[in-house]
């Protein structure tokens, strides 16, 4: 008996729809996606712990929008370190062994990241970090950094900062580098020392205060004294406040000045920060606006931080960062289909992810990539790249006081 | 080496952070010298009092009308929380304890209200300052300095010539004949208490006219106001204060001189000489 062509091809193509649909079913039986982290949701660095976390659910609720990964939701398990890196390493444990997360997500700051990179090692999860500040720390190798500074940023960056000034309108004869013994600020202008010393500007100042300073008067009076052309400050949080409200105090308007990792928000609205100079790896303009979610992701954070009364409701390093790293973490599950830690690893550094920073690879050492730091200078009240040109939102460029 | 302006400008800076430093302290000490109270919380308190001033100044009121408000709701705060104390028969180390926990509270409702971020009071007292023999005297430094200067005179005054002072300090020395000879100690004690929050609060708001605010900074002032008090001794009412102004100017010169980086060895250097060659002086 022949049976007829279509009868046999409708039962196999009815069979694999009925797999397909099992599978799916299946799947989506297997519930949510975890992805574990932590974040200083208190204690001194929930400031910006906060923009972490209002991105993170921006990110999680913009995929589950699109149907998750791999065809599954995706649920966040958030913890609170409490600012304490030793916190921080037993609730990634507690995530690794006792909630059973699929997926790691780094937390918030250079003490909490390495101590996740711990955790992360001894159980060969991959773990993707939004701004750890010492890139020669980071040993793991299915640890991945979203923060674009590079592989050697204490020479990098501070190179990409003197172009900027030699580009300007008063190229610095002498520097001023004053700086904070933070350990990822005091790496950094050391290298800006030696680098403005290869570049042959004249050092006439050279001070270091301890994290917490309180009184930041005598600094600004050595400043004042020392009547240097560029003050390099290795600021971090508080310190660029305090010291600007310090030289305010005396007259003091430095001709050129540069903080490196600033609270952004207090900063730019202080009116003594006019011309301040920073770094960073996104701002709310053309041409970071331009990449893949960027647009989207920068009207739905501003709607969500202005709800949340954060002072500043603008994307800048830290959104940016903690944006990319989900980008990051969703290309590597996307791309291998899967959660093995492994194989996600592997695709990440063998390829090059679009991300709102740009297309970044992770090839290098620590898995660092390029150095896309860029200089940002506070004018009109906003922060604004100026350096280099092609980054640059309607030709703005460099100005001195 | 500095110029005689940076150093005279670095004593001035090193005199207004101290009087500070013994304004916060004035409290500190009345409450650790006359009640046997080790009150942790006092730096919680001036911080509130400093958000609390932050809060009123950006809906209108004048920083310094502020005070009006700010030092009679801590005072009855102060005067609640010893009232506790004594309804519990908390000791003086067991007080360290509450208190700490109190301070970790008191951090936790200022992040829930204000957020984790820095707060910066904008006021028309910071935009003015004086310029005398080439030195720059800041208006909200200057505010503080006098207060911190008033204030221990006052309670100077009213431990020593005052019967209400008479009283707190026989107290002080021994409460059973104190109680024996008709001193209500109960009353004073609440008093007290009462005005040292008040105190506090006043601290507080020179901190919201001359600081950038977040709540992690309480800590920040915790072991230089303590430095502050032992070395001026406790239960005294100008000792902060010239404690304060001491170690400020030290800190001050040493930045000034040296490096940024060795100003908190200063403190703490004088405080462990003043224990080893006096150590009766911070009992």
């Amino acid at each position: 008996m022949t049976q007829h062509p279509m009868t046999r091809r409708a039962v196999i193509g009815a069979g694999v729809a009925g797999l397909a649909a099992a599978s799916g079913l299946a799947q989506a039986q297997q519930g949510p996606i975890r992805i574990g982290s932590t974040l200083a949701l208190t204690g001194p660095l929930a400031a910006t712990a906060q923009i972490h976390k209002l991105v993170g659910e921006i990110y999680v609720e913009q995929a589950n929008k699109r149907g998750g990964w791999l065809g599954r939701q995706l649920e966040w398990v958030l913890k609170d370190d409490q600012s304490k890196p030793d916190l921080a390493r037993t609730l990634y444990e507690q995530l690794v062994t006792a909630d059973k997360v699929d997926l790691l997500m780094g937390p918030y700051a250079t003490g909490a990241i390495l101590s996740a990179m711990g955790v992360a090692q001894r159980y060969d999860k991959v773990l993707v970090h939004h701004t750890l500040g010492v890139p020669s720390l980071a040993k793991y190798e299915r640890a991945f950094p979203a923060w674009s500074l590079g592989s050697e940023p204490a020479t990098t960056v501070p190179n990409t900062l003197f172009d900027a000034l030699a580009a300007g309108p008063k190229p610095p004869k002498t520097i001023a580098v004053v700086t904070s013994k933070f350990p990822s600020i005091q790496f950094m202008s050391a290298g800006a020392r030696e680098v403005a010393k290869k570049r042959g500007l004249e050092e006439v100042l050279f001070l270091e205060w301890e994290f917490g300073n309180r009184d930041f008067g005598p600094i600004a009076n050595r400043i004042k004294d020392a009547k240097p052309d560029f003050v390099f400050v290795g600021a971090i949080g508080l310190d660029g406040n305090l010291l600007l409200d310090a030289m305010k105090k005396i007259e003091y308007v430095p001709p050129q000045h540069f903080y490196l990792y600033p609270a952004p928000g207090p900063l730019v609205t202080l009116p003594e920060a006019k011309n301040a100079l920073s770094v960073t790896i996104f701002e709310e303009q053309p041409p970071f606006t331009n990449n893949p979610g960027a647009a989207e992701f920068v009207k739905l954070y501003r709607e969500r931080a202005t709800a949340a009364k954060l002072p500043d409701p603008s994307v800048e390093v830290q959104a940016g960062a903690s944006y990319t790293a989900w980008q990051i973490l969703e290309a590597g599950v996307t791309a291998t289909k899967g959660l093995d830690d492994k194989a996600i690893a592997s695709w990440i550094k063998a390829n090059r992810i679009d991300t709102i920073q740009g297309k970044l690879r992770f090839d290098g050492t620590g898995n660092y990539g390029d150095d896309l730091m860029r200089i940002k200078q506070v004018q009109g009240g906003h922060w604004t790249v100026v350096w280099p040109k092609s980054h640059t939102n309607a030709g703005a460029t460099l100005q001195a006081n | 080496m500095p110029s005689a302006t940076l150093l005279a400008q670095s004593v001035l800076s090193g005199v207004f952070v101290g009087a500070l430093y013994g304004l916060l302290g004035l409290g500190l000490s009345l409450s650790w010298g006359l009640l046997r109270l080790i009150n942790l919380a006092h730096f919680a308190f001036a911080f509130l009092a400093a958000y609390l001033c932050w809060q009123m100044a950006t809906m209108g009121m004048d920083p310094l009308l502020t005070l009006a408000v700010i030092v009679p709701l801590f005072f009855a705060i102060g005067a609640a929380l010893h009232w506790a104390m004594a309804r519990f028969a908390i000791t003086p180390f067991n007080s360290l304890l509450v208190t700490f926990g109190l301070t970790g509270i008191v951090e936790a409702l200022i992040q829930t209200i204000w957020t984790a971020d820095f707060r910066k009071l904008e006021s028309s007292y910071g935009e003015h300052r004086f310029k005398l023999a080439g030195l720059y005297i800041p208006l909200p430094e200057l505010i503080t300095l006098g207060l911190a200067v008033a204030l221990s005179f006052a309670v100077w005054a009213v431990l020593r010539y005052t019967d209400l002072g008479k009283a707190l300090r026989a107290s002080a020395e021994d409460a059973p004949i104190a109680t024996a000879f008709g001193i209500n100690q109960r009353r004073n004690a609440l008093l007290l208490a009462g005005t040292c929050s008040a105190l506090a609060s006043v601290a507080g708001v020179c901190l919201a006219l001359g600081f950038t605010l977040a709540p992690s900074q309480i800590y920040a002032w915790v072991g230089v106001v303590f430095a502050a008090v032992m070395l001026g001794g406790l239960g005294r009412a100008l000792a902060p204060l010239i404690a304060g102004i001491v170690i400020g100017v030290s800190e001050a010169v040493t930045m000034a001189v040296t490096a940024p980086s060795w100003a908190p060895l200063v403190s703490f250097a004088l405080l462990i000489a003043i224990l080893l060659f006096r150590p009766g002086r911070a009992a």
